[in-house]
């Protein structure tokens, strides 16, 4: 590809500096009996999105601080323009609130005991109202390809990824990284059986120890506290055996290709944490989950995500543009709604991973530009939180 | 290249390679390629296998290790000859 460092996207310049490539207006429960209220507030506002999710009552600890990493995190994400907090009571809402309004965008929260959904969904829904102007007055920028921040996670895995779609995420990378991007890699139980390579490829020898350190706390605290017999079902999936995938080795071989051959990861992040230690490659302590997984990564700061997918994985994100990568040639075939780029042309030999990557590249800039994803179009908003264990 | 690989083969020290077409056949005259070098070989496919999944590329015996990316991917459970399909029916994780 010719000179990256002059390649530009049309992005909205936030409060704080950082860049996003979309512009959403969203409605942000702080626990699960919010929901409702949300949703109705964004029935009323158009060119609003409720974001509803499961939790928020009476967790505690580090389950807690997760949850509210999450919840302020995906707020204060440069895709979203301007936020509206619904909570039950105030307490944890204006934390939310405040944790977001550290940005300097648009924040108004709400809460319902004293009111009811009525009064909080009339006053809510000025308050929205007043945002979605604000919103969408906002122009898009001339900005630095450079100034993107881009995660990702694979799914439905089969073969086929290691072989096309994962080297293909790697080499966009091995490019893009040098150049100035911020990228999130992670997937904690998926590097089991390439921990050795995965430890390797930390930018210094402090950092690949923090990193070993922290995947056999996995193992140990969650893989062996938690397991029955084995984990024969779980990983890999029935789809990645399906897709010819036999050991928890073989996946985790294919799924670290994504970070390509020269990139190094430079720090560590918790769950939904955002990077602290500037620009560069951050493994971020993750489920693999797909949902799960992409929704931390948007709470961490990330603004767009590529997805490689075997056996056709279909997830989106409320807020964060899912690009699906494909070099299996029977997902192409019979998923093709869901396929963003399709790479099957490495696996016939007609086209290089290094075209590939520039493909991938070409794809995330007319992405960032506006171009809907798949799942985008096809309304996929997966907001799933991480909880450890059973609230109080 | 002018014909479709049917077989990918990541790395020479591989046991294993990827059938990378639909539809593959036992007695198919295999073109299997080295994707680290792009180096080319032929190999007759024994049985079928759907796209995804991996065919034997020498005889292994039961408790041998297999190799994909240059890398122990598990242990054989079964004996497989060459040729044949490689799966979780004759092979397996050494983690658990």
């Amino acid at each position: 590809m010719s000179d990256l460092s002059k390649v530009t996207i049309q992005g909205y310049r936030r409060e704080n500096g950082r860049v996003g490539v979309r512009n959403h207006v969203i409605l942000l429960p702080v626990d699960d009996i919010s929901n409702a209220a949300c949703e109705a507030v964004a029935n009323n506002v158009k060119g609003t999105m409720a974001i509803p999710h499961a939790y928020g009552r009476l967790q505690f600890g580090e389950d807690l601080d997760i949850h509210f990493r999450t919840i302020i995190g995906t707020g204060a994400n440069p895709n979203v323009a301007a936020v509206v907090v619904i909570g039950i009571e105030p307490g944890w809402t204006k934390r939310i609130a405040d944790g977001i309004r550290a940005t300097g965008k648009p924040v108004a929260e709400f809460s319902i005991e004293q009111k009811g959904d009525f009064e909080t969904i009339r006053a809510a829904s000025w308050a929205a109202k007043d945002f979605v102007h604000h919103a969408t007055e906002m122009q898009r920028e001339e900005c630095s390809i450079s100034e993107l921040w881009v995660s990702t996670k694979c799914g439905e895995s089969d073969t086929t990824t290691g072989l096309g779609s994962c080297p293909t995420v790697g080499n966009m990378y091995d490019k893009l990284l040098p150049e100035g991007i911020t990228g999130f890699f992670g997937e904690t139980s998926e590097i089991t059986g390439a921990e050795h390579i995965c430890q390797k490829r930390a930018i210094n020898e402090e950092v690949g120890e923090r990193w070993y350190k922290m995947w056999n706390a996995y193992q140990n605290d969650v893989i062996f506290a938690h397991q029955t017999d084995d984990l024969s079902d779980s990983q890999p999936t029935k789809g990645n055996i399906e897709g010819g995938l036999t050991t928890i080795e073989e996946k985790a071989l294919g799924n670290l290709e994504k970070i390509g051959r020269t990139s190094q990861f430079i720090d560590i992040l918790e769950p939904a944490e955002a990077p602290q230690s500037g620009k560069g490659l951050y493994f971020m302590d993750s489920s693999s989950a797909a949902a799960e997984c992409v929704t931390l990564m948007a709470a961490g700061g990330a603004v767009i995500h590529t997805f490689p997918t075997g056996q056709g994985n279909v997830v989106g994100n409320p807020i964060v543009p899912v690009i699906k990568i494909t070099a299996n040639p029977r997902t192409v075939r019979t998923m093709n709604e869901h396929v963003d780029l399709d790479v099957s042309g490495i696996l016939r030999r007609e086209q290089t991973i290094d075209q590939a990557g520039d493909e991938l590249i070409e794809m995330i800039r007319r992405t960032a530009n506006g171009r809907n994803t798949a799942a985008e179009a096809l309304g996929h908003r997966e907001f799933s939180m991480t909880k450890l264990y059973r609230s109080a | 290249m002018s014909e479709i690989p049917h077989l990918l083969v990541h790395d020479h020290q591989d046991s294993v390679g990827v059938v990378v077409i639909e539809g593959l056949e036992a007695n198919t005259d295999m073109l299997v390629c080295v994707t680290h070098d792009n180096s080319t070989f032929r190999l007759a496919a024994q049985e079928s296998a759907p796209i995804g999944h991996k065919i034997a590329l020498k005889d292994l015996n039961k408790g041998d290790t297999v190799f994909k990316y240059g890398e122990d991917i598990g242990i054989m459970t079964a004996d497989v000859k060459k040729g044949h399909h490689l799966h979780t029916q004759n092979c397996k994780t050494k983690r658990w």
